[in-house]
């Protein structure tokens, strides 16, 4: 049975994490390639970086964090930020990224999805959909709108019309952010996660929200998510990888619990 | 050559980014203390000479299958190490979907016909389940309990699958391990010096890493 994937994901400036995990181990808590070797013991079943400040100064340090990362994590990585042409995907992905995630360009210019999935495949194209209900949020009908900028730029576009499009023209996931909630620890925004998680046949990966591991378990029961991403609850220590495993197990969420050191073990 | 000494050439067709499947072999090989020089090649003469051959594949069939055709004598090459020579060989992903008689994504393509057999959509009876099938998947150990290079790996053991099409073979004897999506899926393959893996071993933290070593201690037998 496919297990739902639990996702760390790492914002990245400049090459250094802004939001890490402050464990005593560690040589230097800003070195993402440091943050992502530990998640990768810890059995996180995917890593995202997120290039917060994708100058073009920053692009060449960025594709040296993604290369160091997928020298020593046998495990998949996904990158995002920044991403506008063809050739941003082919670099990222000769660094030793399996997937890139685009955002602004694909809103600005859908046709870029079918390009680039024609190009590298649709498995490596990951369209990230930043969203806010925009009719109140828990209202009848609820009405969700394409945001880009970090959620301050309205689009006009409907979220899931424009899931559905993007789906069709080839991306492999969806990575769905709710800015309602981002950075709320209120949870994520489950009838937006379920309005696109059922209109679309890919996998929707549910980000934007979490603050408790009962939140990563109504990510997947309640919004039919395929895989649930969070930051600041494994950044801060809150709980680990394998806590959250355990936890999701419990509530009869399948996840993967073999490579994943559990609470109670001696490495854990 | 001295036994101890491998190489291992993973061919380059243009599919997709062979630096994580490079890295995974050196890292198996020196934590294994085996020697392996390992190639990132599309050189016929490299691919003739290696102890061990891989063959990588992201993306459509019939772009793969194109593409290797179009490295000049690469296809020559591979028949006659592998099919003659029974020299260890791993295809990986579309790779090992390249080992089918046919590939029928986006019109029916020739594959290489070293495992009888067809390339089709999934098409998992449970309709709620998403296409591609992304993520980690457990494995069920069928024809290929005791083989030398699933040692290690049991049922249940997790590896990273993504496709969207998967290889029924025509006998079931070829099938090593199956997954479970709606269906049986074949998650390995294999007969004599050939394995295939449909999920990325170079993907799959230390089930992947053991397969890896597994692969460049096997020794087929002749």
């Amino acid at each position: 049975m496919l297990k739902v994937r639990i996702i760390p994901c790492l914002d990245v400036d400049g090459g250094r994490v802004v939001k890490g995990v402050n464990f005593v181990d560690l040589v230097d808590a800003g070195d993402p390639v440091e943050q992502a070797r530990l998640y990768d013991q810890a059995g996180a079943d995917e890593l995202c970086f997120l290039d917060i400040n994708a100058s073009s100064d920053n692009r060449d340090t960025m594709l040296d964090v993604v290369a160091r990362t997928a020298d020593e994590c046998f495990m998949p990585l996904t990158v995002g930020g920044g991403v506008r042409t063809l050739d941003d995907i082919r670099n990222l992905l000769l660094a030793g990224a399996d997937k890139a995630s685009v955002m602004t360009t694909a809103v600005k210019n859908p046709e870029f999805v079918r390009e680039a999935a024609q190009k590298f495949g649709s498995q490596c194209v990951v369209v990230a959909i930043d969203a806010k209900s925009v009719s109140g949020e828990g209202t009848p009908n609820e009405k969700f709108e394409v945001f880009t900028h970090g959620g301050r730029e309205p689009t006009g576009i409907d979220a899931v019309a424009y899931a559905r499009q993007v789906a069709d023209l080839g991306a492999g996931e969806i990575l769905l952010t709710s800015m309602d909630r981002d950075g709320t620890k209120a949870g994520f925004n489950l009838p937006l996660t379920r309005a696109v998680s059922d209109a679309v046949s890919i996998p929707v990966i549910a980000s934007g929200g979490v603050g408790t591991l009962d939140h990563l378990v109504e990510g997947v029961t309640e919004g039919h998510a395929s895989a649930v991403l969070a930051a600041s609850i494994f950044h801060f220590g809150t709980y680990t990888v394998g806590e959250a495993k355990a936890y999701m197990q419990r509530a009869g969420v399948p996840v993967r619990l073999d490579q994943t050191p559990q609470p109670g073990d001696n490495n854990a | 050559m001295l036994l101890s000494s491998l190489s291992v050439a993973i061919i380059d067709y243009g599919s997709g980014n062979l630096r994580s499947a490079a890295k995974a072999f050196e890292r198996s090989a020196r934590e294994a203390g085996l020697i392996a020089e390992v190639q990132i090649t599309s050189d016929p003469d490299q691919v003739a000479a290696a102890s061990h051959i891989v063959l990588p594949g992201v993306g459509a069939y019939g772009d793969c299958i194109r593409g290797l055709r179009a490295c000049d004598g690469m296809v020559d090459v591979l028949n006659r190490a592998v099919i003659e020579g029974g020299r260890p060989f791993l295809g990986i992903c579309v790779g090992m979907q390249l080992l089918a008689t046919v590939g029928r994504e986006f019109g029916d393509h020739d594959g290489l016909g070293w495992i009888d057999g067809e390339v089709v959509p999934l098409a998992p009876g449970d309709a709620s389940l998403k296409i591609p099938h992304i993520g980690w998947n457990d494995m069920n150990i069928t024809n290929g309990a005791g083989h030398p290079v699933l040692a290690g790996l049991d049922t249940g053991a997790h590896a990273y699958f993504v496709h969207s099409f998967h290889f029924k073979p025509s006998s079931p004897d070829h099938i090593l391990a199956e997954a479970d999506y709606g269906g049986a899926v074949a998650a390995i393959v294999g007969r004599d010096n050939i394995i295939g893996t449909q999920f990325h071993p170079e993907k799959s933290q230390n089930t992947g890493l053991r397969l890896i070593t597994n692969f460049l201690n096997w020794s087929p037998p002749q």
